[in-house]
Parts: C-alpha cells; sequence; structure tokens
C-alpha cells in the first residue's frame, strides 16, 4: 500500500531487519564466541594458540559417553511421546466437548515455566513426595520414604516424563492453530463417511497437514528437550549429568581454562542437536513412506478406536495431572508447617515460610518483572513493525523467513550463551540487567511474533482501505484502528511474552554472570539444598509471574470494551 | 477540465496478465454500473481507484478526480467515499466516534458533535452517538457506514457489493438513500455489483465486465 511520509515507511521498513539483528545478532557472536575458545583460543585467559586440546580434554571425561546418550535419549522420546500423545488426543478427540475441556484444561498451562513443572512434579513423584504419602502406609506399607532413586534416576526417565508432560500444552495449542487452517472437521466428515474409524481416518487424511504445519515447534522441542538444563538439574541424573549441566559447570570454574573445554562442549551438544534433527527428518520420510503404504491398503481400522480413543485422553490428562497436581504440591508446600512422613497434608499451615522467604522472592520479582517487562515492550515493537511492513508491502513473511524466526529456537541456548558470555567478558562489557535483557529478547521475539502474526494477518484489510478512505494515514490506521481493535491479540503476545521471559534459565544465569537474580535462577539454586518450603515459596512466586499477565489478558479487553460488543468476538 | 470521475484507459495486470480493463467518465451525479461475475476483478479495479492497489497488481492508465490526476496520490488525500457489502464500522468506537473518524477535521468540540448529531438526525438515528455499533441493526448500521463517508466530504463514490449484505426490504431503502444523497451532492458515482437490481435502481449507465472474453 503506498502513501505515509518518507521517514516513517522507512521505520517500518527498517523492522524486519532490526527484528533479524536482535535475534539473530547474539546467536551468531554466541557460536562464534564459543567456536573460538573451543578450538583453544581465549585471549581473556591469556590463551590464543589454536589448537584441539580442548576436545582431547572434553573426550577424557568420563562421563561423556553416558552425558551424550542421555541428551540423545531424553530428547527423543520426549519429543517422540509429547508429539504421539498430542496426535492421538487430536485424532480420538477432537471436535468433542471432552476435547474443549482438555484444551482449556492444558492451553494455560504452557506457560507455566519449566523450572515450577520440574520441581513440582519431583515434589509429586519422589520417594517422599505426594503420591507415595497418598499410598502409605496403608497400600505400600511405608512407614519411612524408601530408598529408591526415582527423582533424579541415571536414565533420565523422570526428566523425559517431565518433558512430554510440559511440551504436550505446547504442541497442541499449536496444532489448535494448525487445524483452524487445514478444514480438518470436513476432511473427518468424507472419512467417517467412507467407514473410516476416528483415529484411523483422522491419521491417514489430516495427520499430515497438521503435521506440515507444526514440524518446526516439533524441532523446537526436540531441540530443546536436547540440551535444557534447569529441568535437568532438577530432574534429571547428577552422577553424571546431562551434558548442557555439565557445560554450564565448566562454565562456573573459577579456572577460565575450564571455558576451552565448555565451548568444545558446546560444540558437541550443538552437533547432536542438528544430528537428531537430521535423524528425525529421516524418520519422518519413513513414517511418509510406511503411511502411504497404509493410506493405500484402506483398512478401515475402526477396531483401532477402542484402544487409541482412551490412550488419547490418558495422554492429555497425564500432562494436565502432572502440571496442576505438582503445582498444587508447591503451593501446599508453600503454606506447610510441620509435614511429617507418610502424612497426606502437613500438620498445620502457616503463613511462615512465605514470611521468610517472602522478601527475596519479592525483591527477585521485581528484577523478574523488570527484564520481562522491557524483553516484551521491544519485542511487541518489532513485531508490531515487521508485521506492519510485511501488511504495507502486501507480502506475507517467507517460508525462508519463518525458519529464520525460528531459528533461535533451535539453536540450543547451551550452545551459543556461553559465547556470548565469553564474548561479553572478551569485549569487556561487564555482566548486568542490559545484557540479559538482549539475551532475553532473542527467546521472546519469535514467540511475540509467533504468537501475534496470525491475527494480525486476519484482520479485515477493507477497516484499513476505508479508514484510509476517510482520510487516515498509514500510521493513523496503524494507531487509531489495528492496534485498538487487536487489544486482545496484543495483550495476550504481551502475556506469552512475559511467560517466556520469565521461564529463562539459562540466558539469565550465563549473561548474568549469576549477579542477576530472577525468580527462575532463584528458584532453581534451591534445588539443591532441597528446602521445599523455599522451593514451593519460588514456584508458585514464579507460576504467579506468568499466571497474572494472562489474566490480565483476559481481564483487560474486558474492562475496557465492556460496552463494544462487536470486540469480544 | 471535465468534472467527475475518469478512468482514462485503466488497466489492471496481476503479474503479466491482463486482469481488467475500463476507459470510462462519470459526471458528477452520474452513476456507472460495472456488472460481472466474482473473481473478475471488480473489487480490483475500486482499489486503484481508491489508491489501495495490492503490490502484486500493477495498472496503465490514469485516474482522474475533477480533471486532477490522483494516479500517485496518497489514499487519504484523495477524498473518495467507499461503501463495502459489510458495513465495517470501528467496533471499537461509539457511532458517534465513527461518524467523527469520517468527519473532515477542524471545527470546536461542540460544533463538531452537533455536526454528528445531525448526520444521526439525517439518517433517522437521532441520540445514537452514544451507541455501540454492534447492537444496532444492520439497515442501522448501513446508515451509520454511509453518513461517515459522507462527513468526509468527498468528492465521489464508490460502492462495492455496498447493498448485498441487506434484506430485500433494506437494500430497497438503502439504494434510494445512496442514490438520492449522491445526486443531491453532485457525486459521480462507480459502483460494482453482480445484482442486476442495483444497476437498475442506479438508473446509470452499465458496464458488463467479462463480456469480451
Amino acid at each position: 500500500m503506498r502513501g505515509g511520509t518518507p521517514s516513517e515507511a522507512g521505520l517500518f521498513a527498517a523492522a524486519p531487519a532490526l527484528t533479524m539483528l536482535a535475534m539473530l545478532g547474539p546467536v551468531a557472536a554466541g557460536l562464534a564466541g564459543t567456536l573460538l575458545p573451543a578450538f583453544g583460543y581465549l585471549p581473556a585467559a591469556g590463551i590464543s594458540g589454536f589448537s584441539l586440546a580442548p576436545f582431547v580434554d572434553l573426550f577424557d571425561w568420563p562421563g561423556l559417553g553416558q552425558a551424550m546418550r542421555l541428551s540423545v535419549t531424553t530428547g527423543l522420546f520426549a519429543t517422540a511421546l509429547a508429539l504421539a500423545g498430542v496426535t492421538l488426543l487430536f485424532a480420538g478427540w477432537s471436535g468433542t466437548r471432552a476435547f474443549r475441556a482438555l484444551e482449556r484444561l492444558l492451553s494455560p498451562l504452557l506457560s507455566v515455566p519449566h523450572a515450577a513443572m520440574a520441581f513440582g512434579l519431583a515434589f509429586l513423584i519422589a520417594p517422599s513426595g505426594w503420591i507415595a504419602r497418598g499410598l502409605s502406609p496403608w497400600a505400600t506399607g511405608w512407614e519411612r520414604p524408601p530408598d529408591i532413586l526415582i527423582v533424579q534416576d541415571s536414565l533420565g526417565i523422570t526428566m523425559t516424563l517431565g518433558l512430554v508432560a510440559k511440551e504436550m500444552p505446547f504442541l497442541l495449542l499449536m496444532g489448535l492453530a494448525a487445524m483452524g487452517q487445514s478444514d480438518a472437521a470436513r476432511r473427518m466428515r468424507v472419512v467417517q463417511a467412507a467407514g473410516y474409524g476416528r483415529v484411523t481416518g483422522w491419521l491417514k487424511a489430516v495427520f499430515p497437514s497438521i503435521y506440515a504445519q507444526i514440524r518446526l515447534p516439533v524441532y523446537v522441542v526436540l531441540a530443546y528437550s536436547m540440551s535444557v538444563v534447569d529441568v535437568a538439574l532438577i530432574l534429571g541424573p547428577s552422577t553424571p549429568s546431562p551434558l548442557s549441566v555439565q557445560i554450564v559447570r565448566w562454565m562456573s570454574d573459577p579456572d577460565l581454562s575450564m571455558r576451552l573445554v565448555a565451548s568444545a562442549g558446546a560444540l558437541l551438544q550443538l552437533g547432536l542437536v542438528i544430528g537428531a534433527l537430521a535423524l528425525w527428518r529421516a524418520g519422518e520420510a519413513l513414517v511418509a513412506v510406511l503411511g502411504r503404504r497404509w493410506v493405500m491398503r484402506g483398512g478401515r481400522g475402526r477396531a483401532a478406536d477402542r484402544l487409541f480413543r482412551p490412550l488419547g485422553v490418558f495422554a492429555g490428562s497425564f500432562s494436565a495431572a502432572v502440571i496442576l497436581g505438582g503445582l498444587a504440591c508447591l503451593a501446599v508446600w508453600s503454606f506447610a508447617g510441620f509435614w511429617g512422613f507418610p502424612d497426606a497434608l502437613p500438620q498445620g499451615f502457616t503463613a511462615q515460610n512465605w514470611m521468610r522467604h517472602g522478601p527475596s522472592a519479592w525483591e527477585a520479582t521485581g528484577i523478574t518483572a523488570l527484564v520481562a517487562l522491557i524483553a516484551t515492550g521491544i519485542a511487541l515493537l518489532l513485531s508490531v513493525g515487521c508485521l506492519e511492513a510485511e501488511y504495507r508491502r502486501g507480502r506475507a513473511i517467507s517460508p525462508t523467513g519463518l525458519w529464520l524466526v525460528y531459528l533461535p529456537l533451535l539453536v540450543p541456548q547451551i550452545a551459543f550463551l556461553p559465547g556470548l558470555q565469553t564474548l561479553l567478558l572478551i569485549l569487556g562489557y561487564g555482566a548486568g540487567t542490559g545484557p540479559v535483557i538482549i539475551g532475553h529478547l532473542v527467546f521472546v521475539l519469535p514467540y511475540v511474533f509467533l504468537s501475534l502474526g496470525d491475527t494480525w494477518r486476519a484482520w479485515d484489510p477493507r477497516a484499513g482501505i476505508v479508514a484510509r478512505a476517510l482520510g487516515a494515514s498509514p500510521l493513523g490506521v496503524l494507531l487509531r484502528v489495528r492496534l485498538p481493535m487487536l487489544t486482545r491479540p496484543l495483550l495476550t503476545a504481551a502475556a506469552v511474552g512475559i511467560a517466556v521471559s520469565v521461564g529463562q534459565y539459562l540466558p539469565t544465569l550465563l549473561i548474568g554472570g549469576g549477579r542477576v537474580s530472577t525468580l527462575t535462577t532463584e528458584a532453581v539454586a534451591l534445588a539443591s539444598g532441597g528446602d521445599r518450603r523455599a522451593i514451593g515459596v519460588f514456584g508458585v512466586a514464579q507460576t504467579l509471574a506468568v499466571m497474572v499477565p494472562f489474566a490480565g489478558a483476559l481481564l483487560i479487553p474486558a474492562v475496557l470494551w465492556r460496552n463494544r460488543r462487536g470486540m469480544h468476538g | 477540465m471535465a468534472e467527475g470521475l475518469t478512468l482514462d484507459k485503466v488497466e489492471i495486470l496481476h503479474g503479466d496478465a491482463p486482469l481488467v480493463a475500463l476507459d470510462a467518465h462519470i459526471g458528477p451525479g452520474e452513476v456507472l454500473s460495472v456488472m460481472g461475475p466474482s473473481g473478475i476483478g471488480k473489487s480490483t479495479l475500486l482499489s486503484l481507484v481508491t489508491g489501495t492497489l495490492a503490490p502484486a497488481f500493477r495498472h496503465k492508465g490514469r485516474v482522474r478526480l475533477d480533471g486532477q490526476d490522483i494516479t500517485r496520490v496518497a489514499p487519504e488525500a484523495r477524498r473518495i467515499g467507499i461503501l463495502f457489502q459489510d458495513d465495517l464500522l470501528f467496533p471499537h468506537l461509539s457511532v458517534g466516534e465513527n461518524l467523527a473518524f469520517g468527519l473532515s477535521r477542524g471545527g470546536s468540540r461542540t460544533e463538531r458533535r452537533a455536526r454528528i448529531e445531525e448526520g444521526l438526525a439525517e439518517i433517522g438515528l437521532e441520540g445514537f452517538a452514544n451507541r455501540d455499533p454492534a447492537t444496532l441493526s444492520g439497515g442501522q448500521k448501513a446508515r451509520v457506514a454511509l453518513m461517515r463517508m459522507l462527513l468526509a466530504e468527498p468528492r465521489a463514490l464508490l460502492l462495492d457489493e455496498a447493498f448485498s449484505g441487506l434484506d430485500a426490504e433494506r437494500r430497497d431503502q438503502m439504494r434510494k438513500l445512496v442514490f438520492e444523497r449522491a445526486e443531491r451532492c453532485r457525486l459521480p458515482v462507480l459502483m460494482v455489483t453482480h445484482d442486476r437490481a442495483d444497476a437498475e435502481a442506479a438508473r446509470g449507465r452499465v458496464v458488463e465486465l467479462g463480456a469480451r472474453a
């Protein structure tokens, strides 16, 4: 669309480039900052000869094989199970009332921080956890917590299950957006008219087009699950730890030369993720070939529904139960007085835990909010700028552009954040809140952009034409018509951005140099201490920090537009 | 200098493929109806006149309004009003604020308010200024949309299937209202429609698109 003053047009035309710089600049710089030390170049530590020594040291670490294996198995299993669960839920139930109920239950859980979920799960299933208490002593005979390793099991099973529970809401939401664009309901009518069972019909007729649209989110889950640090610290094994955790340990070693090993490890982690993504991609091709043959055979699979529909509900309920049960457990612990085993509930509830840990949690909340609000504000400005530029050019984002948006989510944090920290060190920039905000922006931006994009593009362009014909400039249309009409999605996108920022562990820890204390870093730091009351307080505070913005995103438009029925469609 | 709206050998291409062409002059108070099946590019033709042609399209020829070449003028500076099938009232604004959006700048608060009340009275909606547009009937919304556009003091009027969203009775009323106002204000009107009754009610010339093919 033509028009607008040249400077204003220039501002919007620059938005995509600025956005790419904000998202990919730190990733590229971080990868460079990882690459150099990995080959022995770290002038800050007085080491500047290129060598393979860091890799030699890395391969000398006895835990390496196990650490690598953990990364791969955790990532692949968590992704496959979460995808299978969501797929069965869609296949067996989409369009039903049960599905709507589960969808409403799971959608808000998307925003629960990973660390809070992990602590909640640990409190549920530990030998002294809620489940064991509920079953003891009447079913188990336990008078004392049994001495078995459940939470940090050496195979990473607990960690994998935690990730499955946490990633299902994410994939579900991504799938829902895809469902809206695939005419699934009418396809299912055709399929069922041909006598296909629900699950079989859905898998054969709808799944391929849904999967094509959620492929990138699935890759994000895979990359994330392979390299996550906070969940691994809480639920993962410790002897040895997953590779990502070990890298963080090397990074925080006072001996600067350990950063060389850390960098080599980060590159190895990146390689593992790339390899796993390639493997997954090959798996997709294989599934496609087998799926075609399966379709050709023409089986109706009506009997399969009896098995797979309950499985779908089980998967959805599992996710909801783990996250909600865990949160409830955190809340109970945060108010718990004396709570002996095997009592199902504490002997008394008290505000004392909150009195003791509240002030430090409150202080961390302030820094958390500061970082989240600034990062989200910048992300919103850039996203609106990009989408407006898209609209004015009359061209939606290209597939390549979309890949670039997902890139910061696909490159494991552990592969480039150490490099970014090293780079800041080399350049002489101190750690602090500013760099942390820039670090958060890398992850907040893609989610804000993706969250806002669909509704932004779905806005009726004729409203803009009418406004222009009535004498409004392009900027006037944006400020007076489009932004007000999109209040609700804008606030939702802001809530998503805040939730992403609140949940960030590694960027805060590494870029902040341990000196920027948010709710998440404080909570994870409590993991090793095992003070359940303190963890309860911080876990609840962390969850509130993401839930309050979402509540605001619901309430503010309801109040603001209470006399405008057309704004609630 | 010709008064009115002139489409001077206008041709729109999608990429390199010709989509629609029109060469016509519409004098003040005249109506030109452009008819043709959907997908033939009628709305695209109007977007050239409003200045909001999507970048995927190219065009040849010129658009003139009262003798002035407006082909390169920004949409908001053209003063060409347009009505669509849907009322497209802004849902976040009250009825009065919607009209104020259209009302050309200038005048004190009280004067603007009075002008809006006057406009509402003209369409039989006295006292509706504070109403939520979503609570209006389809016919009322259409009238507000018309008044919003007229308050912007357009020099030409475009109708994009403007009556097809209404039921039969309201459609007649609305047609009468629009064409009367256009004639009284001596506005050239370019209407695209697929409904022959629209063209008949307009009592102007009719161009059939797609007839060439």
